[in-house]
């Protein structure tokens, strides 16, 4: 007999989600296809190439790794959290951090818990999870250069500007920060979140 | 209008793949949908005795050879191999029998027990009696070329599998339709698919759609094999009448699927003291696994760049591909060339070592400058731009004087120079007949093409080429899905292929349709004179003649050129060899998408990185024993040093707006300058991956050249150290016996004797298969007698010999 299964509840993207699946079973899974979220990729289902990155509670987490259970009560933020329209989304699209695209939704994740402003050495740690088999990573490196100067630039003519309305300076402060993203504070490097294994999964 | 050709514009498949909704073939399902599973063999050869399904069949959908309602094979170049084993099996993971089950869970549960009888396996290339194919080139008198040469330098070269790790497994998913099928897959070449299913199903050529959804990675790992997974979703779909998806997991990716092949390649030249080539003699030899694939083509392609980007009178090349009890090698970026360019350039880098020469000049001297011969008798026009490569990245990356100041430090810089022939080898293009085409829509236009998008770019790249000869907007060129219903066959998205020649194609279709619209606009046209369809079909350029049977005439259209300048650090405690910067300039005729340029030649060379230091491919009893990412490792960003691009640029006559290819050329020159940046420290490196246990086993070398020091000793010593004898990899790797590596035992100076001292040889350690022709060995051997006969060494007729 196997024993009724219990909701689990959590945050995504945003809104509330409570699923009835098998606490073990993989939070990638569950995003896929409970949820029907196919933004975040399987790459290796052994924590190692990091297309599975989402945010759970700020921290860029391999899902293929978390079961389920573990994301009870907390934020879970995927790609389609983004809604395509951060700016790390757009120029990655534009300045080559995008080729077969496959890494792209998990490294663009990692790239947003890196939190602003990062150096190369903060962005060649924090993505080193991560692993792209197309760019060399220069492209991603671009593209999240270009992604800043951007930000810079938006950032500089918001505090010229005598017209902006209150508040707006605050909002493009916290990195264009969608529903559901962490506070800036919470962010650190990308930590990982281990969890047991879990049954693979194969198709 | 502006033009978009040479320009950044935004990728066509960018926004979707970063806001995560570009729909890859594990994202899509299907009502009442089944998981698939394959059963493969554990053993590398032998016969399957019995198959014992022990599990609950009901739900079950069971697929075995008996099944397979047209023929039992992958048609691909030779009909050797099964799409499901029957009765034998050659290779360790060979499938055997397939499940499907809608709940996956319990199709992961089911067991089958097979019983085999095995037989002994092959899994030493040299030792293989089954040879797929032979490649045989010829060029000018090479005994004339050898007795020309001052100064003979031997050896072999050795490179190992590879893994493409695309980060998307392979996968497809089948569908039953109308007494047909459509298959949905991650692949490279949607009529590959389409003519292997056609033969496998026994149906006819319409009843079978194969559609190319967005695919993450081939790299040439998804060229040949998605034929096979075709195959087996189609057979467990039409068996069940359901829809059926087969997705691989990582582990079963990496056991089953193609890598590169492994090679053993030998080097024989000649050089004058002045450091002319006079001849090259070179062997190579490829595992091909245990069936045929692409093997024939790798080999050519392989051959085919043996020599190097090098001039010389008198060149012998003789290749062969073998069959061997692992699971088959095939396609992988370069296809060949990274292999035997690999050998060529270290080989290079040797002979600059022996003559005492800077390696910049021995390049200098030797590279092919247009209106130059290659070995197939091929003569190159004016965009043969070694030169010009090497010059770019020598001084972008101030080779000689970094080359000075890694003196004495565990600081290397080494130098490859190569080349890249673009397109199907020889008549390859010809017999392929590609096809393109474009459709008027009311907003502009429509590409047609059976090219796919792997990531490297083809939609945007063939929509630029469009707009700009149809003097259309970006926007207003859409492409269509790679949908064997609805493009012609464009020939594989392979060879770095697509934008030169399929991309010409296009050019052509546009010009055309631009006559044809005159002032009208697409949605004048459409209603005034209806729907229009514009194709267009390869023609070679004139004067472009080859031989399949000789090896003779034009191996390809044009070349890509390219020079890579790679500093490497060593760490003197582990022998881990860290890369620390790659300068590289690239002459690819014309860069339409810079950016997308750029990223094929960044992302090639960090796969090369790779290939040439961490990748390694542990072959236990036929089975890839590390077939996980935690131990089988690639370039992560802290493996990536930064990277130095030039793009060179020399317009290629038969190529859209000048362009050549460049898919595949970034990869193949990592490897060899890695290499001679290590050799560079003292370190006698000739295999790769030079994994730290290679590169403290390997031996010393001493360099004359600029007063290099040598790994163990301090700046200034001697030049010419003798490498230390009974050395594990050097038994190995030339064969020689320890004791003959000591100079006294010949007790003889060379003719050349500024370039130090002639260790001895032995043919008995040779590939039993390279025996019973000319061997280098022998005749290095006979010449050596010449010297002992007392010919005199001043009229340079005795080369003395270094291996």
């Amino acid at each position: 007999m196997t024993p009724p299964l219990r909701p689990i509840a959590f945050v995504l993207n945003g809104a509330r989600r409570t699923v009835r699946v098998h606490p073990l079973k993989r939070l990638l899974d569950v995003l896929r296809e409970e949820c029907g979220l196919t933004g975040t990729k399987e790459g290796c289902g052994e924590g190692e190439c990091g297309a599975c990155t989402v945010i759970v509670n700020g921290n860029a987490v391999n899902s293929c790794l978390v079961p389920v259970a573990q994301v009870a009560g907390a934020k879970v933020m995927t790609i389609e959290g983004l809604k395509g329209r951060h700016r790390l989304q757009r120029a990655f699209a534009e300045f080559g951090g995008a080729q077969c695209g496959i890494c792209t939704p998990g490294m663009i994740l990692a790239a947003v818990a890196l939190g602003p402003r990062p150096t190369l050495e903060q962005v060649r740690t924090g993505l080193a999870g991560n692993i792209c088999r197309c760019t060399g990573y220069e492209g991603i490196y671009r593209a999240i250069r270009k992604s800043e100067d951007r930000r810079q630039k938006t950032e500089d003519r918001s505090k010229t500007s005598h017209l902006r309305r209150p508040g707006s300076s605050l909002r493009l402060r916290s990195g264009q920060a969608a529903p559901g993203s962490p506070a800036l504070s919470e962010r650190g490097p990308a930590a990982r979140v281990e969890g047991p294994k879990v049954p693979r999964r194969r198709g | 209008m502006r033009r978009v050709v040479g320009r950044n514009v935004v990728r066509k498949d960018g926004a979707a793949k970063a806001a995560g909704t570009a729909r890859y073939v594990d994202d899509l399902t299907r009502q009442g949908l089944l998981y698939a599973r394959t059963i493969r063999s554990a053993i590398p050869c032998g016969s399957i005795s019995r198959i014992r399904l022990d599990f609950d069949p009901a739900g079950f959908t069971i697929v075995n050879a008996r099944d397979i309602p047209g023929r039992n094979l992958v048609s691909l170049i030779i009909d050797d191999q099964p799409c499901l084993a029957d009765g034998e099996v050659r290779h360790i993971a060979e499938p055997i029998l397939l499940l499907a089950h809608e709940d996956r869970e319990r199709l992961l549960e089911a067991k089958v027990d097979i019983e085999y009888r095995s037989r002994l396996a092959v899994f030493d290339p040299a030792q293989s009696a089954t040879v797929f194919k032979t490649v045989a080139i010829a060029k000018g008198d090479l005994d004339e070329g050898f007795r020309r040469a001052d100064l003979v330098v031997e050896g072999e070269y050795r490179t190992g599998h590879q893994e493409h790790l695309y980060i998307e497994p392979n996968g497809m998913l089948a569908v039953p339709e109308d007494d047909g099928v459509t298959v949905y897959g991650s692949l490279q070449c949607p009529y590959y698919v389409h003519r292997a299913l056609v033969v496998l199903l026994g149906l006819p050529e319409h009843k079978v759609r194969v559609v190319q959804v967005e695919t993450g990675g081939g790299f040439g790992g998804k060229e040949d094999y998605p034929s096979i997974i075709a195959g087996h979703a189609c057979l467990l779909a039409l068996k069940s009448g359901r829809p059926v998806k087969l997705i691989y997991d990582r582990t079963e990716d990496m056991l089953a699927t193609t890598k590169r092949h492994p090679s053993i390649i030998r080097h024989r030249t000649g050089v004058t003291r002045d450091g002319r080539l006079t001849a090259m003699d070179i062997d190579v030899l490829m595992d091909g696994g245990a069936y045929c694939t692409l093997s024939p083509v790798v080999l050519s392609r392989g051959c085919l760049h043996a020599t190097g980007p090098y001039r010389c009178d008198h060149v012998r090349v003789n290749g062969r591909v073998v069959m061997t009890n692992t699971p088959p090698n095939g396609a992988f970026r370069g296809f060949g060339a990274p292999q035997t360019l690999f050998a060529a350039d270290v080989h290079m880098e040797r002979l600059a070592e022996a003559l005492g020469m800077n390696p910049v000049r021995v390049r200098e001297r030797n590279a092919l400058r247009p209106g130059d011969m290659t070995a197939t008798g091929q003569t190159l026009g004016p965009d043969a731009a070694a030169l010009d490569v090497l010059r770019a990245a020598v001084a972008r990356s101030d080779f000689q004087k970094k080359r000075r100041a890694c003196r004495g430090t565990n600081r290397g810089i080494g130098l490859s120079l190569f080349f890249h022939g673009a397109g199907f080898t020889g008549s390859g293009e010809v017999k392929l007949k590609s096809k393109a085409s474009l459709e008027l829509t009311s907003r502009g236009v429509r590409i047609l093409v059976a090219s796919t998008e792997i990531g490297q770019g083809q939609r945007t790249v063939h929509a630029q080429i469009v707009a700009d000869a149809l003097r259309m907007p970006y926007d207003s060129v859409e492409v269509a899905a790679a949908d064997t219903s609805l493009v012609p066959d464009s020939g594989p998205t392979v060879a770095s292929r697509t934008t030169m020649v399929v991309g010409g194609l296009l050019k052509q279709c546009a010009v055309e349709m631009r006559e044809k619209l005159g002032r009208l606009t697409p949605h004048e046209y459409l209603q005034k004179h209806g729907p229009l369809v514009v194709t267009a079909q390869y023609q070679p350029p004139p004067g472009l003649v080859w031989d399949d049977e000789t090896y003779r005439g034009s191996a390809y259209g044009s070349y890509g050129w390219a020079c890579d300048v790679i500093e490497v650090e060593r760490d003197p405690v582990t022998d881990e060899i860290r890369p620390i910067k790659v300068t590289t300039a690239h002459e690819i005729g014309k860069a339409l998408y810079p950016l997308g340029v750029r990223g094929q030649i960044e992302g090639g060379t960090a796969q090369g990185l790779g290939y040439a230091l961490i990748e390694e491919v542990v072959m236990r009893d036929g089975a890839m024993a590390n077939a996980q990412l935690t131990n089988y490792i690639v370039p992560t960003t802290l493996d990536t040093p930064p990277m130095d691009v030039v793009i060179v640029e020399k317009p290629y006559a038969h190529g859209p707006y000048g362009a050549k290819g460049v898919g595949e050329m970034p990869f193949d020159g990592v490897a060899p300058a890695v290499v001679n940046a290590i050799r560079s420290l003292g370190i006698d490196i000739r295999e790769i991956p030079a994994t730290p246990e290679r590169v403290m086993a390997a031996p010393q070398i001493g360099i004359r050249d600029s007063g290099l020091g040598t790994r163990d000793s301090k700046p200034g010593t001697p030049a010419f150290a003798e490498r230390p004898a009974g050395r594990l990899r050097r038994g190995k790797r030339d064969s020689v016996p320890a004791g003959s590596e000591d100079p006294a035992s010949t007790g003889r100076r060379s003719p050349a004797s500024s370039v130090g001292r002639s260790p001895a040889a032995s043919a008995a350690g040779w590939p039993k298969a390279m025996r019973g022709r000319p061997s280098p060995v022998e005749a290095a051997q006979s010449s050596r007698k010449n010297v002992a006969q007392g010919f005199s060494p001043a009229r340079h007729r005795k080369p003395e010999v270094r291996r």
